[in-house]
């Protein structure tokens, strides 16, 4: 593959960084501030989509921008992988803008410019990690996001909120130090280089002779380090984040932190270690069952959740380990679905997370248990949050289906069968968790104070048309699959 | 064992003088008393240096020529110099330290450590004079 | 002309400090301002022929100069090596930018009629320390370190408050106590070889390293050192001397003194005791290994436990020592880098820390964390430069704080020492969350009642120029790392090779 000399991923990355200095002049001018935040995410997504047509043509994009230390440098380079992952962010960051304008405005929230810088950089994070040329630049981007995202944590500048913000620091943060690092500096030592290779970089000096309790212990540290993927035990940062703003949760579990947790897992099982060493050394096997038993705790949690945003964090937590699994079958429909359902899963929950801002603002409710007959009132949000949850129960016409379908040939091709029970049994048990509130919200009686509150109605236009299009999205992608799959044949082109 | 601490005479005085001016600085709370002790413990390595300096037989290091002498044997002068240079330093430091001492006492009407510190912890964060 | 300053270029960086600290007085009878730019001239000075000399010996040989003439054994030498001239270039850069600093806090910190005695001490200050780097005779490091801490001692008494004579006055006695031991050291060392010369001390010495003379010599040399460079538990007069000296002050201490002693440490380790030839059935290295290990996770926290945020950082920088000592006890050369590095990162980092600590005193005349409540409104700028420099204590990547872990790090995996890795990351995350205290008060609490007291309305240039430049290098030099790194690269490998009997 040819790699072609270029700063786009650079500009992709800068965009928003760049944004933030209008957005804060213009802090006191709400709407040019929000112009500034519209304009540069679509002047981002437009970038991200121009690197499609090199990409079909079999290059890669990149550059190396310097060399820090010896053999450590700060590049890019984009491949299909790193695309999905951005053209999804990008994409949903335009969503989210809009969402983010109704939301705030509504709710006549304090420190919105704080807000909206936040939101830009976290996004500049969340695209440079997409491309990063290797894992020091990933390093910094992912410890960039946990800094990015503490203030919009910690918005509420309640002490709850800051408590929460405070565990996701000492979490995120703690991992990203204690055992993230020294497994990068593991990894230099072993291969004196931290470039991402096709086939992986560790494999291709694995003949060096290094022992594989090394490597084990290397990649056990990886998985530790990268908590943003919320594998059980390191998962209680998730639910406790959810003091945040709405618009915020939905970035942080659909498009930026969870997303690139799980994104850093992809890149060092494929492109650190490699498909061939990590099954010679038997530790995918280990994953898949060891993230499995998160699968089905998270779900089981879920159930017992009267919050929906707690319900949806769990089963954030539940759905990450899906994509864990995947891709730790090591074959080639589990990475296959791993990847689908990366995309498929973040616009589901945005979709659902889009929801229940609607439900906090225009209903103020924020339990399930409140939400009785709410579909009165509320049609049109009910029916989009149908939508996201029957495609993450999995069912079709829904773009749900697809990657569990996907991942479900997958671990009968790695031969694991009891991994294919824990996918059916979880998809029953999302099926437990999010029915009850279509149920409730349907067929439900209405409270007498609801019936007669005129306060209770849809949420403001800014708000629903960013739902209605991932709604949209979430039956689109079923129908059209090409459009995501077409990219990750590509990514798995040079390694299966 | 007599004759071990009789031969190295001169250490054992200066590990004596060292610990008495040690103690001093440790236990002391008064503040001149602490600068007695600092002297106390410089003066025992000056002692030390000028005793490492004595050659056997030898006589001071100034140069002369006896009759009938061939050779004249000296101590070692370079020990006194570096002494010299040593106790200059001592002298200055002890200025310092009684400077200061002047000042804490025009500051706080007391040169004991301890109570020094009791007033700073009643009525902190006043301007010094 | 120009070739009088090159040849005697050694001996200039320090006589240019005599001259100044003579001519500030003299000059503060006529203006005070002008005793301010002997200052600043002398400073400046100092630092052009420290870079003069880095780069000379960078590309050529060391230098050696005999001071008037005699030759050493007899006379004294003064030796210009890679490692000594990269931490002279270092001083004397934060010594320079205190002084440009000092403009603006001097003014509201000393009372006016001292200023000229403030500049003539500081000049006394900083040019001991340049003479103990770069002599190359044992007893004249000893008298270098008097000259230099007595200066210390004077400066801290200048502090506003009447505490700081306390902690001059402790700092004075155990600083006495410390400089005593390295002279009975000085004393044994001399007993056994006779001679003062470090050259010829190592050659001398050797074959001689299991006398008892000679182990009683480095037990109170390494002692006496460490209770100079605070290292725990030797470190109580620190934290009082930094918190209560004046701002300037604790700046350019912060970023010189202890560095000095740790370098002070270093080169006796090195080229007399031969740490790197496996010196006489101790392990020396183990043994600092451990006691700094130590240092660094009991000054990162304490450090956490303190209101005073002067005096935080001050425990900070107890823990930071830890890391110099370190790295270079590894006998690595990517250790030993790292060590050196951390000497010019953390001069950097730490001055900057307390100039913007000084900049929070100016303003609002406190620096206690719990005033600091809804500064990043009231001073965004310095709130903001605060935020990078507690990023880069942390280590987080592009900042200098990675480089200097990284090869730290990296040496202690090819060495073997497997411990310190843990000890490293572990003082990251202790120094992550007292950093992440105050920044949490600066930018998410809102301002208290308490702390309207303003003083200034506005800070000065000065102060704010030399803190931007410093956290700017501090993001520069974590960035385009090839500089320091490749010279503190080949003066590890300078030293470390260097079999101090040949």
């Amino acid at each position: 593959m040819e790699m072609i000399q270029s700063l786009t991923p650079v500009y992709a990355v800068l965009v928003s960084l760049i944004a933030i200095i209008p957005i804060y002049l213009s802090r006191n001018n709400p709407n040019l501030r929000e112009f500034w935040t519209i304009l540069a995410a679509i002047v981002k997504f437009i970038i991200v989509l121009s690197l499609i047509p090199p990409l079909i043509n079999g290059h890669t994009v990149g550059i190396n921008l310097f060399e820090i230390l010896p053999g450590i440098s700060f590049g890019f380079r984009v491949d299909s992988l790193g695309l999905i992952f951005a053209l999804m962010a990008s994409f949903l960051w335009i969503l989210t803008s809009f969402y983010s304008i109704g939301y705030m405005r509504s709710l006549k929230e304090h420190n919105q410019t704080r807000y909206f810088v936040c939101f830009a950089g976290s996004l500049s994070a969340t695209i440079g990690a997409a491309f990063a040329a290797n894992l020091f630049t990933m390093y910094i981007f992912y410890e960039a996001l946990t800094l990015f995202t503490y203030p919009l944590i910690a918005h509420e500048e309640t002490d709850e909120a800051f408590r929460g913000a405070r565990i996701y620091l000492i979490y995120l943060l703690g991992t990203s130090i204690a055992f993230l690092l020294p497994a990068i500096i593991g990894t230099y030592l072993a291969a004196g280089s931290l470039e991402f290779v096709n086939g992986g970089l560790l494999a291709a000096t694995a003949s060096k002779g290094l022992s594989s309790t090394f490597l084990v212990v290397l990649f056990a540290l990886f998985i530790l380090g990268i908590a943003k993927a919320a594998i059980m035990p390191l998962h209680s940062w998730l639910p406790n984040a959810m003091v945040a703003p709405t618009p915020v949760s939905a970035l942080l579990h659909a498009v930026a932190v969870v997303k690139m947790g799980v994104f850093v897992v992809l890149r060092v099982v494929l492109y650190v270690f490699g498909i061939d060493l990590m099954s010679a050394l038997g530790i995918g096997t280990f994953l898949a069952y060891f993230a499995s038993f998160t699968i089905l705790l998270a779900s089981i949690i879920a159930l017992r959740q009267d919050n929906i945003k707690a319900r949806l964090a769990y089963s954030t937590i539940s759905q990450l380990s899906y994509i864990v699994v995947g891709v730790s079958l090591l074959s080639l429909s589990g990475v296959k679905g791993s990847i689908l359902h990366i995309v498929v899963h973040a616009f589901s929950k945005i979709t659902l997370f889009f929801w229940a801002g609607a439900m906090a603002v225009g209903a103020h409710k924020k339990y399930v248990s409140q939400l009785s007959g709410i579909a009165k009132k509320m049609p049109v949000s009910m029916a989009i949050f149908t939508v996201g949850a029957l495609s993450l129960i999995g069912l079709p016409p829904f773009s749900g289906f697809l990657s569990k379908w996907y991942l479900l040939k997958g671990s009968l091709e790695a031969g694991l069968v009891p991994i294919a029970f824990v996918f059916m049994i979880s998809s029953f048990l999302n099926a437990c968790y999010f029915l009850p509130i279509i149920y409730i919200a349907y067929f439900g009686k209405i409270s007498p104070e609801d019936e007669k509150d005129s306060h209770i109605k849809e949420a403001p236009k800014m708000m629903l048309v960013p739902m209605c299009i991932t709604a949209t999205m979430v039956i689109l992608i079923f129908f059209f699959p090409g459009i995501v799959t077409s990219l990750i044949d590509l990514a798995l082109n040079g390694i299966f | 064992m007599i004759e071990f601490i009789a031969d190295k005479y001169n250490f054992w005085i200066a590990i004596v003088l060292m610990m008495i001016g040690f103690y001093a600085i440790i236990a002391k709370h008064n503040l001149v008393k602490k600068v007695i002790g600092l002297n106390i413990f410089q003066t025992s390595v000056f002692l030390f240096y000028i005793s490492i300096s004595k050659v056997n037989g030898g006589t001071a290091p100034i140069i002369w020529h006896p009759e009938g002498h061939a050779e004249v044997v000296y101590d070692n002068p370079l020990p006194h110099v570096l002494i010299l240079t040593a106790i200059v330093v001592s002298v200055s430091v002890t200025a310092v330290a009684l400077g200061i001492i002047v000042k804490l006492y025009k500051n706080y009407g007391s040169i004991e450590e301890d109570e020094i510190k009791l007033i700073e912890h009643n009525e902190p964060e006043l301007d010094s004079k | 002309m120009i070739d009088f300053f090159t040849t005697h270029a050694p001996v200039l960086t320090i006589v240019v400090f005599i001259f100044g600290a003579l001519l500030a007085p003299v000059f503060g009878r006529i203006n005070n301002s002008l005793s301010y730019y002997c200052a600043l001239i002398t400073t400046a000075l100092s630092f052009v022929l420290s870079v003069y000399l880095l780069f000379s010996v960078y590309n050529n040989a060391p230098l050696e100069y005999f001071l008037g003439g005699w030759k050493p054994p007899y006379g004294i030498e003064y030796r210009v090596d890679i490692l000594n001239s990269f931490i002279l270039s270092v001083v004397s850069f934060v010594s320079f930018l205190s002084v440009i600093y000092g403009y603006g806090s001097i003014k509201s910190e000393i009372y006016e009629k001292r200023h000229p005695a403030f500049y003539s001490v500081y000049l006394l200050f900083i040019g001991g320390m340049m003479g103990i780097l770069i002599t190359n005779d044992i007893f004249n490091m000893y008298v270098f370190l008097e000259i230099t801490s007595l200066a210390g001692y004077a400066l801290i008494a200048m502090g506003r408050t009447r505490y700081s004579y306390m902690a001059s006055f402790n700092y004075l006695i155990l600083g006495s106590v410390g400089a005593t031991f390295f002279l009975i050291g000085i004393g044994y060392l001399y007993m056994q070889t006779g001679t003062l010369n470090l050259t010829d001390l190592a050659q001398r010495l050797q074959g001689h390293f299991d006398t008892n003379v000679v182990l009683v010599a480095i037990a109170f040399i390494v002692v006496g050192l460490m209770l100079k460079m605070a290292v725990f538990p030797l470190h109580f007069w620190l934290p009082d001397a930094y918190t209560y000296s004046p701002s300037v002050i604790s700046a350019a201490m912060a970023g010189t003194s202890t560095k000095v002693a740790a370098y002070l440490l270093i080169r006796l380790m090195y080229t007399i005791f031969g740490i790197q030839a496996g010196f006489s059935g101790i392990n020396f290295s183990g043994i600092i290994i451990v006691i700094a290990s130590i240092t660094i996770l009991a000054g990162s926290i304490i450090a956490i436990s303190q209101t005073d945020l002067k005096k935080m950082l001050a425990f900070s920088s107890i823990g930071q020592i830890g890391y110099i000592l370190i790295g270079t006890a590894m006998v690595n050369k990517y250790a030993f880098a790292g060590g050196l590095l951390h000497i010019l990162n953390h001069a950097m980092m730490k001055t900057a820390l307390f100039m913007v600590a000084g900049g929070f005193f100016y303003k609002f005349t406190s620096t206690k964390i719990n005033d600091l409540k809804g500064m990043g409104r009231q001073m965004p700028f310095a709130s903001a430069m605060f935020l990078i420099l507690s990023l880069s204590m942390v280590g987080i990547p592009l900042t200098v704080g990675f480089i200097s872990k990284w090869y730290i790090i990296l040496g202690a995996a090819q060495s073997g020492y497997w411990i310190v890795v843990p000890v490293i990351l572990l003082s990251s995350l202790l120094t992550a969350i007292y950093f992440g205290r105050v920044v949490h008060n600066l930018f998410f609490k809102d301002s208290e009642a308490s702390n309207t007291g303003i003083l200034h309305a506005k800070i000065p240039y000065s102060m704010v120029s030399s803190t931007a430049v410093l956290v700017f290098l501090c993001i520069f030099f974590g960035v385009f790392a090839y500089m320091p790194v490749e010279i503190s690269l080949k003066a590890a490998e300078n030293i470390i090779g260097a079999m101090p009997w040949k």
